[in-house]
């Protein structure tokens, strides 16, 4: 998890309303699954026995995982589903600002994952995100913006952790 | 038969350099790539969109599979007892299709915790030619004698 929550002085009150709050929880929309791990192994060539000889997952992780940095592919909601409106967004929190801050442009600086409980097949996990700070306006190459920190936390079917992973976000508009 | 390969703590010193990965960008790695990670965003699979829109000469790399690209060379190295405890990467610039894309990793530090685990510190830099695309830093437990497994570890004893 990140440092304590900070917020710059002339955030709106919603913005600042969300600071060290549980935001977005869910459940994954499927269990954890070995198919999406061949087709990410296969997309890296990883040729881990850990992903693919039984032996060695029993001996290693007393049985199948999946590979650590997928840990977010098991929320990302899929291109359609029925009955869905609009384009499900992964880090929610995230486009929030860019709206509630009037923020048309954004990047993602830096990305920290800490990886703790395996991820297994069959583990249906929960996640949330929490915002961590917002900075005071700050010019840079891209524009006039703000560097945000939030935390997407996931846990398994035992309330477990097995990982959070941090993002640093640059909301800006150009200027010309 | 021998067990995979297992590389531990003793072996490892900093400044150490891991072996170096080069690997060809297609079309196809940047789609799969996306595909895997459930990312359906187009500037990943179309390139008329990745052009106009993006402003970009291509398709290029999703971050979620530069990080499964990551995790392959660290394991590649460390073999399949090596644990990823932490990895924080900065994206610099994009890799497209027909690119070389180069993986170089150094151990920047040996440590042992509190609980008794093995650590690596190892940074990747992954670049095309000249250009620096993504930095890497990541945190890896490596067995401290042939017997120990890092991914014994639970609760207390794992603090990545």
């Amino acid at each position: 998890m990140s440092d304590p929550t900070t917020a710059a002085a002339d955030l709106p009150d919603e913005v600042r309303g969300w600071l060290g709050k549980k935001r977005y929880e869910t459940e994954g929309e499927f269990d954890v699954e070995r198919g999406y791990v061949f087709t990410t192994c296969a997309s890296v060539e990883n040729g881990n026995p850990l992903f693919w000889d039984e032996k060695t997952a029993n001996d290693l992780t007393d049985g199948w995982i999946a590979p650590p940095t997928m840990i977010s592919v098991w929320f990302r909601p899929h291109f359609w589903a029925p009955g869905r409106t609009g384009i499900a967004q992964p880090l929610q929190v995230h486009f929030d600002l860019k709206e509630k801050l009037g923020l048309p442009e954004a990047i993602m600086t830096d990305n920290t994952i800490v990886f703790r409980e395996p991820v297994r097949p069959g583990d249906r996990l929960r996640t949330w995100q929490v915002l961590r700070s917002v900075s005071e306006p700050k010019r840079t190459k891209l524009g006039l913006g703000r560097f945000w920190v939030i935390d997407v936390e996931y846990v398994n079917q035992h309330g477990e952790s097995v990982g959070t992973e941090t993002y640093t976000g640059f909301g800006y508009r150009r200027e010309s | 038969m021998a067990g995979p390969r297992t590389l531990t703590l003793p072996e490892v010193q900093k400044g150490q350099a891991l072996p170096e990965l080069a690997y060809d960008v297609t079309a196809t790695t940047v789609v799969l790539g996306a595909l895997a990670s459930r990312d359906w965003r187009p500037m990943h699979h179309d390139k008329d969109f990745a052009q106009q829109r993006n402003g970009v000469r291509d398709i290029f790399l999703n971050t979620p599979n530069q990080a499964a690209w990551f995790e392959r060379y660290l394991t590649d190295w460390s073999g399949p007892a090596g644990r990823l405890g932490r990895m924080r990467f900065r994206m610099r610039d994009s890799v497209f299709p027909g690119d070389r894309m180069v993986f170089q990793g150094q151990v920047e530090d040996v440590t042992v915790d509190d609980a008794g685990c093995g650590f690596a510190e190892v940074t990747v830099k992954l670049a095309v030619g000249d250009r620096l695309c993504t930095e890497c830093a990541a945190r890896i437990a490596l067995p401290r004698t042939e017997g120990d497994n890092p991914w014994k570890r639970k609760g207390p004893d794992w603090q990545p």
